[in-house]
């Protein structure tokens, strides 16, 4: 049986996601409702725009079992704003704070490349693979501070010469800055799928 | 050390690309199924951001005001721009009139997210759209047909949105657009590639971009439905269309409790297709903008006319 991936489908790029998992053959839903997410193997937190992604998700009751979901130790993965909900702790957040879901032991800085302007395609060196992974970054958060257990797998040097991490892995939890649902690269689903697998399989 | 490339600018010290076609595009792709509003102050863009808006269009006055008052519509005032960019974490758009290339390159020192080219302000230029391959900054554009949709992507427009017909309240304007626009497109994707030769040329777009979005299915763009949405029902119609979300222009600030207004119109664009969830929404929300019917508009009252 393929394996159940739910796209949450609050706002953003959640089509996208969906087709790069169809190609990879696993079966792949828009997520919008609490009771949807007991039918699953693995979770997307899409990009978006985290603040409307986190006001919708209060709004229907989704918060806790998200929470619940991360915190079960269930396969799931953010990219770009996904990233931000997933992560500890925020800066950069709207005036009165925002809903973040936790649970990936890192600080995120919101808007750390800047506006529109400063997105940008770069390639990066991903830890064991044997090319870089084309990387589209849109108006990209990053994360500036990492937890004891959390695996560092790519990191990106800005002009200033500043370091940050931009792609993270914690156990069942994945982290990307970026958007491989825009790229070319199916590397990064089929590595979301295989932490699902191995989850599913013990 | 930036040097110029054909598709954007490359950064010689990490390699990083800004300004491409993919970068341009991506933006619009992390606004979909979201709602953008237009704000005139701070104050209503924390409102607006507040209510999940994903993300806010800065202007001087809303159309409807525009369209009350007369007069020539220009840039807004970058003290406004600034201001509201400051006050939120979103991103922000702006307009620049049609052809004005000059107020594009100010709102892109300014930082602007996204430059709407819009007709909403009185036009520059009655034959030139800009150039907008020139510009690091994405642009939106309206369309009332493939055609002209097709114009603007080619000139370098990232995001298409209908015209609808703007500060009417009326949805009946976007209505028609989004159903001449997706109708087309089904339209060529059924067509052998001889034909769409013959119809690349009668809606005078490049046959490549025909192509493209026959082979698609879509438009290769994102298309937001905008001109006229005023209830969370109309955004949910424009989404049930089948485009990907939803410009609010006067329908908001000009209504009786904006700040609920604008929740419920976030909610129903993300659940379009729930009827219960949209009946819940639609509860309670104070007095709609009051909107003017279209045939009591004039032809040269009507904006959707400008761009070529």
């Amino acid at each position: 049986m393929p394996l159940r991936i739910g796209v949450l489908a609050l706002q953003g790029a959640f089509r996208e996601h969906i087709q790069k998992l169809s190609v990879l053959g696993a079966a792949a839903v828009e997520v919008r409702r609490a009771d949807q997410l007991s039918k699953l193997d693995g979770l997307i937190i899409p990009g978006g725009e985290s603040t409307t992604m986190g006001l919708v998700a209060e709004r229907w009751g989704l918060v806790n079992p998200l929470r619940r979901w991360v915190s079960q130790g269930r396969p799931v993965w953010g990219t770009c704003a996904g990233l931000i909900l997933l992560a500890d702790r925020a800066t950069g957040q709207k005036r009165d704070g925002q809903t973040l879901l936790g649970g990936l032991d890192v600080s995120v800085n919101r808007n750390f490349f800047g506006s529109q302007r400063d997105s940008f395609e770069g390639d990066l060196q991903v830890a064991g693979w044997n090319s870089p992974s084309p990387a589209v970054f849109i108006r990209a958060p990053a994360v500036v501070e990492t937890g004891p257990g959390v695996e560092i797998l790519a990191e990106w040097t800005d002009p200033d010469g500043r370091t940050v991490q931009v792609a993270v892995r914690q156990g069942h939890i994945l982290g990307t800055a970026f958007h491989p649902e825009l790229s070319r690269d199916l590397r990064w689903h089929r590595l979301f799928l295989q932490m699902v697998e191995s989850v599913t399989s013990t | 050390m930036e040097t110029m490339e054909k598709n954007g600018y490359i950064n010689s010290s990490n390699g990083a690309r800004t300004g491409t076609y993919t970068v341009k595009a991506g933006l619009a792709q992390m606004l979909k199924g979201g709602v953008i509003m237009d704000v005139v102050t701070p104050e209503q863009a924390r409102i607006a951001e507040e209510a999940g808006a994903c993300a806010v269009m800065a202007l001087e006055r809303v159309p409807a005001d525009i369209r009350k008052e007369g007069g020539v519509s220009r840039m807004s005032d970058p003290q406004v721009i600034r201001a509201i960019k400051e006050a939120v974490t979103i991103p922000v758009m702006a307009k620049t009139r049609i052809g004005h290339f000059v107020e594009a390159q100010i709102l892109e020192a300014l930082g602007i997210d996204y430059i709407d080219e819009s007709e909403v302000l009185t036009p520059a230029d009655e034959n030139n759209h800009i150039d907008k391959h020139n510009f690091t900054v994405p642009f939106v554009c309206g369309c009332r047909n493939l055609g002209e949709a097709l114009r603007r992507i080619a000139e370098g427009a990232a995001m298409i949105r209908t015209k609808g017909e703007a500060g009417t309240g009326n949805v009946v304007e976007a209505v028609r657009h989004a159903r001449s626009v997706l109708g087309d497109v089904r339209r060529i994707s059924t067509m052998s590639a001889d034909e769409r030769y013959a119809y690349a040329r009668d809606i005078q777009a490049p046959v490549e971009l025909v192509n493209e979005t026959a082979n698609l299915g879509r438009l290769p763009v994102v298309n937001f439905a905008a001109g006229g949405v005023a209830t969370p029902a109309d955004a949910a119609l424009m989404m049930q269309l089948g485009l990907d979300g939803v410009f609010v222009g006067s329908g908001i600030f000009k209504s009786g409790e904006p700040a609920k207004r604008a929740h419920a119109i976030v909610q129903a664009v993300t659940h379009f297709n729930d009827a219960e969830v949209l009946a819940e929404v639609s509860e309670d929300l104070g007095e709609p903008m009051v909107g003017i019917n279209l045939d009591t508009l004039s032809e040269p009252e009507k904006m959707a006319h400008r761009g070529w």
